[in-house]
């Protein structure tokens, strides 16, 4: 099942630190167990958006490569 | 006063619980474990850092570090003294790097083809000495560097950083020793302290840095 998507975060183009900081403000914003999805280009965020998840208790539900971008799907808890 | 060795065993022994002493080691350890894990769970991490460099590349570290702090949830304080205190002027665009005296700083052009991008300009300190203007050469260089590969500028991350709480304090003797003025500053200074105030949050926080 198609997972519904409740914040779309574009940080295609931008480097560390401002993908992550980008999410968390994200997800500040969203509801426990609202879900957000980020685009980035920066590989770097691969491990970062793991590392974050791990501190912050939030769900990473997937994490893609694909033509040169990752694709996270996160979901608050 | 002293406690005997046959009063502990009395009192031990007037225990309601009833508990042989190997019942009340497990049952300890058990406790011990579990209020660990909640003391744990609940615990808030922190991280401060002594700022003390003032010129662009040396902004980086301690934005960075702070503002991901801050994003993890983290206490982040910040105290910036000596030349850190240029990090907190009201306008940062007069922050400038210098490769002078700095030979680990690439020196690589921001244009054109990439062959010509990837050549790593070998100057001599002594041209970079004596070229008028050198030292704003290399900071437009490195802002437009930062610029095409998405880096957030100093300003940037500094205004992130006072968004998500961080706090900055800053040292008062460095504000009379250089003749600089507290309205130089920006108003999100939270304190004008010294090093017998920092010391303390330095001590209770979980990581704790001098860059």
């Amino acid at each position: 099942m198609e997972q519904a998507i409740n914040q779309e975060v574009d940080a295609r183009g931008l480097n560390c630190p401002l993908p992550i900081l980008r999410i968390k403000k994200a997800l500040n914003t969203l509801q426990t167990g609202e879900v957000v999805r980020m685009r980035a280009t920066d590989p770097g965020s691969v491990k970062d958006i793991v590392a974050f998840c791990n501190q912050t208790g939030t769900e990473l539900l997937s994490s893609e490569e694909g033509e040169g971008e990752f694709v996270f799907t996160m979901k608050k808890n | 006063m002293a406690i005997t060795k046959s009063e502990v065993e009395e009192k031990l022994a007037d225990l309601p619980t009833g508990m042989n002493p190997a019942q009340m080691n497990q049952w300890f350890d058990q406790r011990f474990e579990e209020k660990m894990r909640e003391i744990e769970e609940n615990h808030i991490p922190s991280l401060s850092i002594v700022v003390t460099k003032g010129t662009m590349d040396w902004g980086y570290p301690p934005f960075i570090l702070a503002s991901t702090a801050a994003a993890l949830g983290w206490e982040v304080d910040l105290f910036f003294t000596f030349y850190g205190l240029q990090l907190l002027k009201k306008e940062l665009n007069d922050l400038a790097v210098s490769p002078m005296g700095n030979p680990a700083m690439p020196m690589k052009m921001p244009f054109g083809p990439q062959w010509f991008q990837d050549i790593n300009w070998n100057i001599p300190n002594i041209v970079m000495g004596n070229v008028p203007g050198f030292e704003n050469l290399a900071t437009s260089l490195m802002k437009k560097t930062t610029r095409n590969k998405g880096v957030a500028s100093v300003q940037e991350l500094r205004d992130i950083c006072v968004e998500s709480g961080v706090r900055m304090v800053a040292c008062q003797m460095t504000v009379d020793l250089f003749g600089f003025k507290q309205d130089e500053f920006i108003p999100e200074i939270a304190d004008w302290i010294g090093a017998t105030t920092f010391l303390p949050i330095a001590q209770k926080s979980d990581v704790s840095l001098f860059i």
